[in-house]
């Protein structure tokens, strides 16, 4: 489930209040989304698909709510890790949608 | 303030299924508006996976070739006319996306129509939806249905959840012609994408008088990395299965690993790993499936060369095949004017007693969604929206509690949570679902009677947009266990997802679809001849 916003990355534009499937967060006071309904949270972590500051952290805990060090997270270099992995916003070109390449997954598990 | 909107036709659900409706309502020449739960473009199990779609080029002996292998295990269940649609629709359809998706080139520098990323596919359809001039409502769940005196469909009423919170924004929608396309029911399985696929619009749909289809073919697992969501089969396709012991468990063979891991998971701690998958894979699965890998790298996890516990993921009706019976060859459901695509329609006249998995899925939800959308604004073209006449809201349960004012009702938030937990301990614990017993079927469905009654009587939902989703959500997994256990029970054999303990053969006296429907009593009846779908 979504357990941190950083505020320090955050730009305010809302993008993951809107997107969110699930309607987990809303636009704070203080400029910067909150996490409202963490317990509607589906752990799909599109939010961090779509943030272009890499402003969110998804725990891949969804069954409970687990502590994590922003700071630790911080410097661990996961921030944004899906939105390059998928080429996505400044990212476009420099790593190939491979996706198309998926059926030779289950064709070479079924050839051993 | 309420926000009331006349158009020709309304989408309900804005995954696959309903933005193909959009679109090919658009294209027909209707005004169109799109009501998600969520947000168009995020919404939906397919958004969060990466579908291939059945994809047979025009050559009519390879056509009927697929067809005749695909029927062939369908269990006698499904319709090789309703097969050859699809594969044909599907391989016109999609490729109209190319503006908007970035496809990859074969080899022969031919696009790569048929196997999408998620994401990408979905942020496609919305903004081909939004060009064709589909008006999307985001966050904008529907509650109910509205109907005409004689019965047919009139639009639908909902909420904008986004809009003056924390009550939100009432919405009503009067439309010629209305699609569900709200998605399988998950059970609030941790199924990747699934926590808005509450069955919605299978209890709408029933409560305006549809019947439903293959309710009790709801088996479907996945496996996932224990804590995780992530049920992305083809990495699976390498995994090898421990018990806590180290003994590595016995797959048989079958690429339906569900039953020895489901048996194992009953007895204890389950591992995988994925060493088996060839380097030069393993190098680029973060190409191929972006997300995959999130869960080991945040956990510190190699599953190329570790071992880490895993999960079975139940997916209700998504991968499944049950839901809304299909009254015509336009998708159209026992209620005039409604018409049902994608997960939220039965899947048996395509998929039968097993599953479609995605592939046959996702080609159906481009073929229904289609078909439904094209239909519905023919019907506004020919019939019109008949603003004037008086219509009626169809919705009971969570909207409108038949214990009067000034009756103690338990505080909804509280009752909606035992509600899901209830629902969740019927439907998703291995023993119950995936080996069934008569006496455990009867057992549970005496007890979702009783949370049926909770739910009609007591669910007051109040004045907040959260608890009115909540509540209406309650009573609609409630519905939906019903049917699928009901279903479960009336079919005492075993055929394809269905597998019953007590009577592990096929009986082929049961070779039939199985009809069920109603709210206060549920019923279940065999499929005959005289009303089964036909196509013209």
């Amino acid at each position: 489930m979504i357990e941190l916003v950083f505020t320090d990355r955050c730009t305010g534009c809302n993008t993951c209040v809107r997107i969110c499937p699930t309607n987990v967060l809303e636009a704070g006071n203080g400029g910067t989304p909150v996490i409202a309904r963490q317990e509607d949270c589906q752990t799909c972590f599109l939010c961090e698909l779509y943030c272009e500051a890499d402003a969110l952290y998804v725990a891949p805990n969804c069954d409970v709510p687990v502590t994590v060090d922003a700071d630790t997270i911080a410097a661990s270099g996961l921030l944004g890790q899906f939105r390059r992995d998928s080429g996505w916003h400044e990212w476009a070109g420099q790593s190939p949608n491979l996706h198309w390449r998926m059926g030779e997954l289950f064709a070479r598990a079924r050839s051993r | 303030m309420s926000l009331t909107l006349e158009t020709d036709v309304l989408i309900i659900g804005g995954g696959l299924a309903g933005c193909w409706a959009a679109i090919a309502a658009a294209e027909a020449g209707a005004e169109v508006v799109l009501a998600d739960k969520g947000y168009c473009g995020t919404s939906g199990v397919t958004a969060t996976a990466g579908p291939n779609h059945w994809w047979v080029p025009p050559d009519p002996e390879r056509r009927a070739q697929a067809v005749r292998e695909r029927n062939a295990r369908a269990l006698g269940l499904a319709d090789p006319r309703w097969m050859a649609r699809i594969i044909d629709t599907t391989w016109r359809t999609l490729p109209t996306l190319a503006d908007y998706y970035d496809h990859s080139l074969t080899a022969g520098g031919v696009p790569h129509y048929q196997s999408l990323r998620g994401p990408e596919y979905l942020r496609a359809l919305r903004r081909y939806a939004e060009a064709r001039g589909v008006r999307i409502l985001d966050h904008s769940p529907a509650l109910e249905l509205l109907l005409h005196a004689d019965g047919a469909v009139a639009g639908a009423r909902g909420l904008q959840r986004q809009e003056g919170p924390p009550a939100g924004r009432d919405w009503t929608v009067r439309a010629a012609g209305v699609v569900v396309a709200t998605g399988g029911c998950a059970f609030l399985s941790k199924l990747l994408g699934s926590r808005n696929n509450t069955g919605d619009g299978h209890l709408m749909a029933a409560e305006a008088g549809a019947r439903l289809s293959g309710m009790e073919f709801s088996t479907y697992h996945t496996v996932a990395e224990r804590h995780s969501t992530q049920t992305r089969s083809a990495s699976y396709a390498f995994a090898d299965y421990f018990d806590a012991d180290g003994r590595e468990i016995d797959t048989g063979g079958d690429p339906d690993v569900t039953v020895p891991l489901a048996r194992a998971l009953l007895a204890g701690p389950v591992y995988a790993t994925l060493a088996r998958m060839p380097a030069d894979l393993q190098a680029i699965l973060p190409q191929i499936q972006p997300a995959i890998l999130l869960p080991f790298h945040r956990q510190g996890i190699d599953p190329f060369t570790q071992r880490f516990p895993i999960t079975l993921h139940g997916e209700g009706t998504v991968r499944g095949t049950g839901g809304l019976r299909l009254a015509d060859e336009d998708c159209q459901t026992d209620v005039p004017g409604l018409y049902a695509a994608g997960d939220v329609a039965t899947r048996e006249l395509i998929a039968g007693a097993i599953s479609g998995g995605g592939a046959q899925n996702s080609a159906w939800a481009v073929s229904s969604g289609t078909w439904a959308g094209q239909a519905a604004a023919r019907l506004a073209h020919g019939r019109g929206r008949r603003i004037g006449e008086a219509v009626d809201a169809a919705g009971g349960a969570g909207l409108r509690p038949t214990q009067g004012p000034g009756t103690a009702k338990p505080d909804a938030s509280d009752l909606t949570r035992q509600l899901y937990d209830r629902v969740r301990a019927e439907m998703l614990p291995y023993d119950k679902i995936l080996f069934r017993r008569a006496p455990v079927l009867t057992s549970s469905l005496e007890t979702l009677d009783d949370l049926w009654r909770v739910a009609r009587d007591q669910l007051a939902p109040g004045a907040y947009a959260t608890a009115r989703v909540r509540a209406r959500e309650a009573a609609a997994l409630v519905a939906c266990a019903r049917w699928a256990t009901a279903g479960a029970l009336a079919r005492s054999e075993s055929r394809g997802l269905h597998r019953r303990e007590d009577a592990t053969a096929l009986d082929p006296a049961q070779a039939h679809r199985l009809l069920s429907g109603g709210l206060d009593s549920v019923w279940v009846a065999p499929e005959s001849v005289a009303v089964s779908t036909q196509v013209a």
